[in-house]
Order: structure tokens, then C-alpha cells, then sequence
């Protein structure tokens, strides 16, 4: 229901290594309590069961870190953009960040249906040499197809991992450790994971860290 | 401290890692070196549980907000984190600092629940902490072991792991304990065991108590002889309460993870004046008194702004009984309902004024109002001194469901003395009384939910002397109301029987049951409190390993002149009250709500009181 007085923000934030551990129920709950906080009036949807008019991008999973995560906020009292820039400051948990706030129209298309991709950077031990990795990288990117399966609402699912994988690269070598970089497929047709990936390579055992460092939307 | 990476690399493997995280709003982590007294605040169950507690909260703030004084908090690891610490041999540690139980100087427990002691002893096993008092006491560098709550009431299944419990309320006694801490430590050589002094000067203080000077001596069948103190420690120990409520934590540490009760809580009063004479909260919160209203709103309104929460919990035994509560809510929902602030009101009287303080808060129907009428009939309710009538109870639910309620709960107990089958099948007729009620006025929709719970006589109440019933009676009662509550409408729940016996020795037993206790932690007990973890089996085996029965301690009448193993323990209710309730109880004579009129339990003359209750208008609002 458009209420002229309503506003849209999209914030763009950072969920850190302090809140790597949260899963994305609990980052929904601790964005409300923030932005209450701070006195932001948070426009509720109608019906039985009213909620908060919060729209995440993308969930993130519990143990990755984001770097460029997303929020659209519906509000119903008006508020200006540097006031809630200053507001919001002052509020947000440790590992929380807003990195970005614009204004945006109350008729934007949903913003979590204009994902449709993400990118990773994957931080794995390894004892391979630069050029060994490569190859590992280069050898999945050349397999065809790489059939799963996964369990949802008790029933299997087959899907292909392959065609999610949309790029795969090496980013660099620190000490023992080394950067991988991906982006993965994310939309209603699939959505690719990191893990996943990392299992296809043979590397999960070794890894250390994920952090998604963006999402990417429709054009 | 624990070393990051190795941590990391644990919780990437344990479920709800965000329990070991920390960096919660509102945590405090002060600086490890300013801090002249260190304390690791510790709840013996899970984080959701332990978070959701509201006297550690009090303890937190008053202790942090000392200069000198550093105060951290820890849960008790989930089985699988503690199987992930125990492989990568890292000790117990808290979540503000990550720093290591055993390297703060107190260690203190709030013991809620008997069923909790097991995760006591696992959390100080796996903190590198000697389980034994008498092994610590030579240990200058290792922490003191402190508890406190309300199973310091009767502590002595705990005693030989404890050096100090605070008995009654904590939040003075914490900082005189602090004072004196800091005292010794700086009178004392660095190198000397400051420890005895600490104890024997702690000892004089009113409300705390040192298990190490008293001695317990049993009579040949068991049963206790004496109990008796030593090193100028008082006999008895009386409860510490607080004349006045201080101020209310308005910066509570605000959980990511989904705490059990994920709300702000402000306490409105504390005590209750009905005198049901099994209800141990009753007793050992005595003198009521309640929190003048403007420091409830205003403390509402700091809450609010400090933590976000969009739902606050009133706080209290009896919340119809606060003077004003009508004031008070229409005020609050004046203030906050476009904002959509949701308030809780537990504990309602079973009457029709509290549909009417529901409605006023109420913004949607979906939850269910509980009342607790407790026993099925006016005979048993006048024994146990509920003074609620079958009328109350219908009179309350036609007001329920007529005002748009869907659902009614009900607590109920079994096992009450001179309860009879008459009694129980009582508790059927009513059910379906309220069940057609809530028919009558919502259709097929109305739902009435009976929890029926199995009575465990506490210490310190008219009925401590009771046994526990028969746990054959039990379960035939029981499944006397599964076959008369069977059918549409109606939700049936009871106790669990082992549960019940373990609680009931547990919560009156003696010193002895330390080592039960332990072995039932060695045997692999934990988180006994929680279903699907608990294992009777085990706690049998460590009975049965200690050469003690359960049914000794939980299911044995008690004889007017027994010594009963919390008797250095006062309440400050005089011990003869106690007896002629318990006789009135039996004889089927209700007592009056000591709003109404004083009934001399002790409560006045032991903390020379002027005005007992207290209340909200004596206060000025």
C-alpha cells in the first residue's frame, strides 16, 4: 500500500568478523533493534501478522563475512538522509557497518528478486604451488557438467553446480594461504555456494574464510 | 586468552556458533589490567537460557559499573562445543575478553534450577578449575568459586563445590564482597593464600555463606543431626534483601542469537503477599516492594532507547497486585503503541480485572492468557491456599474469550497433600467447563491448553516437610485426566517422572548428594534440564554408586524435629509460621493475603521493617 508520506532507503553495509557467526535471522533482528534504536520509524505490513517492511538483498550464511551487503527499509515517518546517516551512526553493534545510504523510490522492483549474481573471495590453507592451484581451478572451469543433489523440504533435489560457476579465478598467494576469487550464480533459477565450489576442488578441509565482496543486480 | 584462529576453526563446526561469539550490544569489555578484581558471571545452561536471566543482568550492570571492578559473562557450552574444546584442549573462556575462566579472580554462578548442577561442575571442569572446595583452598592463584539465586536456599547438594554462597538478594552484598576483596587482597603479601581470610572475614557478612565452616553430623537412619558452624560463622545465615529497589539495569547486553525470553525486563515489584503455601518464590521473596510508577516508566523509556527491543516484560510474582498496574499500563500503551511496543505481562491473577489489564496492552489476540488456578477444587485450593474460586476461574475465562482470545492455558499440579482422586478429576470438570466456555463464545476455534505439573514440596515453604507422592499414584492420576481431557478443544501436558524425583532430591536433599552429583557429571550428565539431553539412567547409577536413594531425600516425610539440611538457612520467615501454615494447610483453612492482613511470618521483625509491603504509592509515584 503506497502511503505518500512512506520513504525508501537502501543501505549498503558491511556484516564483519565480529558478526560472522550470526545467521541472517538474528542480523534481521539486530538491524530492527537498530534502526529502533535510533528512532527510525519502520513502516509494518498489513494482515494477521505484521511485520517490519525490511527487504535483504541476499541472505548471508552463518560464518561468511559480507563486504557490500544490502538492505531496502520502508519508513513511515519522514526522515531525511543525513539525519539517518547521523542517527544510524551512533547505533549500529560491533561488526556492523553502513558503508552506503541513498534514497530510492517506493516503486523500485523488490530489491531481493534483482540479484543475480555474487561474488566471493575464498581464503584456503594450501601447500599447492600458485601453478598447481591454477590448473585445479582451470580443470573444474573445463568439467561439463558436475552433478548435486540437495535435500529441501524432505524431498531431493538434482541440480548442475557447473553452470552456476560463473567465473573462477585465483586472486593471489599470502604465506600458506591463498585468495580465491568466484562469482556464483543467484537468482529464483539457482544459486551457486562457496563451499560447494570449494568441495568441487578438493579445498574444503582448508578453508579459512569466505567473505562475499558483492552481490551483482539485473541491468 | 584463546588463540583466535583455533577458535575460529571450532565454531565453523558447532551449531548456533553465534552462542560463543559475543560483541553483543551493550557488552562490556573493560580493560583486563585497569581491573583490580576480576568476575566471570556465569549462567550453568545454555546461552538462549542463561541471556534470558534477569538477576545476572543486575549483577553485570552493578558490578561494571565499579572503576576498578570487571565483570564478564559465560554459558554453559553446548555438548557439541564442548566436545569440539575438550579435542582441541581449549579451556573454558568468556565472551567479552575470551580470556580464560581460570584466570579471573571470581567465578560466580547463578543457580536458578537443581537440574543445572551438572553443567556447575562441567563448566569448572572445563575452565581447569578443581571441582572441590577444600582442593582450591590452598590455591591463592585460582578463582574463588561463588553462587548464588535461589537455590542458595538449599545449597548443601553443592556446598563441597562452592567457597561462598550469597543467599537472597545480590546486588549490595556483590559490592561489599567486592570492597572486602580488594581489601584483603591489598593488606595481604602478594604471595600469601588470602583466600581463609577472604572466607572467615565474608563469613560476617549478612547473607553470605561459607559451606567450609559448618559441619554436618547424621544420625545412624540418615537423617541430619546437626548442622553447626565454626570460626565465629553465625549459626544461621539470614537472606540478604535490599530495603529499597535500586534503579533497574536500562542497558541490558542484547543477544543476537534468539534468547528464550527475547524481551527487555523491568521489574515492577518484587515479593508477593498471596501466602500459597507451596509456592517457594512466595516465601523467600518476602517483604514485597514495589517500584515507585514513574521509575517504572521512566526506566521503560531508558530501556527502550538503549536497547531497540520491540517487547517489554513487566516483571513480577503477581503483577494484578501492583498498586497502579491499570495506570501503569494504560500509560505505557499511551506512549508506545504506534511506536508497536509489545508488554508482556506475566504472572496475571485468575480473575476478570486481569482480562481487563490484558485488553489494555493487547494489540493482537494470537498468544493465549495463562492463569494458574492450580488445584481442581475449592477444598485443595483452600489447603494450599490459592484463593481462587471455580467461579473466578470461569467468570476469568468467559472475559478471555469473549474478548477475542482464542486460547486459555491453565497450570495445574498434582500430588499436593491430602490431595485425593476426587481432587484430580475436579481439574477435568473445570477444563471442559472453560473448554465449553470458550466454545460458547468463539466456536470450534477456542482452545484451553492444561499443563498439569507434578508438586515437589520446596524448602523453605509450609509444605517443606511433605514427601513427594507415590510416583505409581502420580501416574495413575495422570492418566486419570489423559482419559477425562481426551478430545477436541483441550492440550494436555505433564511432568516428567524422573525429572520430578531428581528435582525433588536435588532441591531437599543434604551435603551428601555432592557426590551423586559428581558422579552423575562424570558419568556424562549435562543439560539435565533439557529433554531430549537428560538421562535418568545415569543419575540413578550415581546414586546407586554413592549408596544414597533418591526417594530418601524427595519422597520421605519429614517429622516436625527433623533437622532438615537448609536449616542454618533463614528466609527471615520465623520456622514455627512455617509449621502452623502447614497445619491450617492441612486442616483446610485458607490465610489471608497479608495485604489484608499481617500474618506475623517473621519477614517484619527480622529486617525491622516500618512498613511491610511496600508499595508503589508509600513510594510516591
Amino acid at each position: 500500500m503506497l502511503n505518500e508520506l512512506q520513504q525508501r532507503f537502501r543501505i549498503t553495509f558491511r556484516k564483519g568478523a565480529d558478526v560472522r557467526l550470526i545467521s541472517h535471522l538474528d542480523l534481521a533482528r539486530a538491524w530492527e533493534r537498530a534502526l529502533r534504536r535510533a528512532d527510525v520509524a519502520l513502516a509494518y505490513s498489513h494482515g494477521f501478522s505484521p511485520h517490519p517492511r525490511m527487504f535483504f538483498a541476499s541472505a548471508l550464511p552463518v560464518g561468511t563475512t559480507g563486504r557490500a551487503e544490502m538492505l531496502d527499509i520502508v519508513v513511515e515517518r519522514p526522515i531525511g538522509l543525513s539525519d539517518l546517516t547521523a542517527r544510524l551512526r551512533g547505533q549500529m553493534p560491533a561488526g556492523l557497518e553502513v558503508t552506503g545510504l541513498a534514497e530510492v523510490p517506493l516503486t523500485l522492483p523488490s530489491l531481493p528478486a534483482q540479484v543475480v549474481a555474487a561474488e566471493y573471495e575464498v581464503l584456503v590453507g594450501c601447500t599447492d604451488a600458485p601453478a598447481a592451484l591454477q590448473e585445479r581451478l582451470e580443470g573444474l572451469l573445463a568439467t561439463g557438467s558436475l552433478p548435486r543433489r540437495l535435500e529441501r523440504d524432505g524431498k531431493p533435489r538434482e541440480y548442475d553446480l557447473r553452470p552456476l560457476i560463473q567465473r573462477l579465478w585465483l586472486i593471489g598467494r599470502r604465506h600458506d594461504d591463498c585468495l580465491i576469487g568466484m562469482r556464483l550464480q543467484a537468482d529464483a533459477q539457482g544459486t551457486g555456494r562457496p563451499g560447494e565450489v570449494m568441495a568441487a576442488l578438493g579445498l574444503h578441509a582448508d578453508v579459512r574464510a569466505i567473505a562475499r565482496t558483492q552481490l551483482l543486480f539485473k541491468a | 586468552m584463546a588463540a583466535p584462529d583455533l577458535l575460529d576453526s571450532i565454531l565453523s563446526g558447532v551449531t548456533r556458533p553465534g552462542r560463543y561469539a559475543g560483541h553483543e550490544w551493550n557488552s562490556i569489555a573493560k580493560d583486563w589490567e585497569e581491573a583490580r578484581l576480576r568476575v566471570a558471571l556465569a549462567y550453568p545452561d545454555a546461552y538462549e537460557v542463561g541471556m534470558s536471566n534477569l538477576g545476572l543482568a543486575i549483577l553485570y550492570d552493578a558490578l561494571n559499573r565499579q572503576p576498578d571492578v570487571l565483570a564478564e559473562r559465560v554459558y554453559a557450552p553446548w555438548p557439541d562445543m564442548e566436545q569440539a574444546m575438550r579435542s582441541r584442549a581449549v579451556p573454558l573462556f568468556s565472551l567479552e575478553s575470551r580470556r580464560f575462566l581460570r584466570d579471573f579472580d571470581w567465578i560466580g554462578f547463578s543457580l536458578q534450577y537443581e537440574l543445572n548442577y551438572t553443567n556447575v561442575l562441567n563448566m569448572l571442569d572445563l575452565a581447569g578449575v578443581p571441582l572441590l572446595a577444600t582442593a582450591r583452598a590452598q590455591m591463592a592463584d585460582v578463582p574463588l568459586v561463588i553462587g548464588g539465586g535461589t537455590c542458595a536456599y538449599n545449597s548443601e547438594p553443592m556446598a563441597e563445590f562452592f567457597d561462598l554462597l550469597v543467599v537472597g538478594e545480590g546486588e549490595e552484598v556483590v559490592l561489599e564482597l567486592a570492597r572486602l576483596h580488594l581489601a584483603v587482597r591489598g593488606e595481604g603479601a602478594a604471595a600469601g593464600n588470602w583466600k581463609p581470610e577472604f572466607l572467615r572475614r565474608a563469613s560476617h557478612i549478612e547473607g553470605v555463606y561459607v559451606p567450609s565452616l559448618y559441619a554436618t553430623r547424621y544420625h545412624s537412619d540418615g537423617t541430619l543431626q546437626a548442622i553447626t558452624s565454626s570460626g565465629g560463622a553465625p549459626a544461621v545465615i539470614t537472606k540478604r534483601i535490599v530495603r529499597e529497589l535500586p534503579p533497574p539495569p536500562t542497558r541490558p547486553v542484547v543477544p543476537f542469537v534468539k534468547a528464550i525470553h527475547d524481551r527487555g525486563m523491568i521489574e515492577i515489584m518484587r515479593g508477593c503477599t498471596r501466602g500459597c503455601r507451596f509456592c517457594q518464590a512466595g516465601m523467600v521473596y518476602r517483604p514485597v516492594r514495589e517500584r515507585p510508577l514513574g521509575q517504572v516508566l521512566h526506566a521503560v523509556d531508558e530501556l527502550l532507547q538503549h536497547t531497540g527491543y520491540e517487547e517489554v516484560s513487566l516483571v513480577s510474582l503477581s503483577s494484578s497486585d501492583y498498586g497502579g498496574i491499570e495506570t501503569l499500563l494504560r500509560e505505557l500503551s499511551d506512549r508506545y503503541g504506534a511506536r508497536r511496543l509489545s508488554i508482556s505481562l506475566p504472572s496475571l491473577r485468575t480473575d476478570s480485572f486481569s482480562v481487563g489489564l490484558a485488553q489494555i496492552i493487547q494489540r493482537t489476540r494470537k498468544t493465549g492468557l495463562t492463569f494458574a488456578p492450580e488445584a481442581g477444587s475449592e477444598r485443595l485450593r483452600r489447603v494450599i491456599n490459592k484463593g481462587v474460586t471455580a467461579d473466578d476461574l470461569l467468570r476469568t475465562a468467559e472475559a478471555a474469550y469473549s474478548s477475542g482470545w482464542l486460547r486459555v492455558k491453565l497450570y495445574f499440579m498434582i500430588g499436593l497433600p491430602t490431595e485425593t482422586l476426587e481432587d484430580v478429576l475436579a481439574i477435568a470438570h473445570l477444563v471442559k467447563a472453560v473448554r465449553d466456555i470458550g466454545r460458547r463464545e468463539c466456536g470450534r476455534r477456542a482452545q484451553v491448553s492444561v499443563s498439569v505439573n507434578t508438586f515437589v514440596p520446596k524448602a523453605h515453604t509450609p509444605f517443606q516437610w511433605w514427601p513427594l507422592m507415590d510416583a505409581q499414584m502420580i501416574r495413575e492420576r495422570q492418566a486419570a485426566l489423559r482419559r477425562e481431557l481426551r478430545g477436541p478443544g483441550i492440550q494436555l501436558s505433564w511432568s516428567d517422572e524422573d525429572t520430578t524425583w531428581l528435582e525433588g532430591a536435588l532441591s531437599r536433599g543434604d551435603r551428601r548428594l555432592g557426590a551423586v552429583v559428581q558422579r552423575a557429571w562424570q558419568l556424562g550428565a549435562r543439560f539435565d534440564a533439557w529433554g531430549e539431553q537428560f538421562k535418568p539412567a545415569v543419575w540413578r547409577q550415581a546414586f546407586a554408586d554413592a549408596d544414597l536413594d533418591p526417594a530418601f531425600y524427595a519422597a520421605r516425610e519429614r517429622s516436625a524435629s527433623e533437622v532438615l539440611p537448609w536449616s542454618h538457612i533463614s528466609a527471615g520467615i520465623a520456622p514455627t509460621f512455617l509449621w502452623d501454615e502447614f497445619q491450617r494447610g492441612l486442616r483446610g483453612e485458607p490465610s489471608l493475603d497479608c495485604r489484608v492482613g499481617c500474618a506475623d511470618c517473621g519477614v517484619r521483625s527480622a529486617f525491622m521493617l516500618s512498613s511491610c509491603p511496600t508499595t508503589a504509592a508509600d513510594k510516591g509515584a
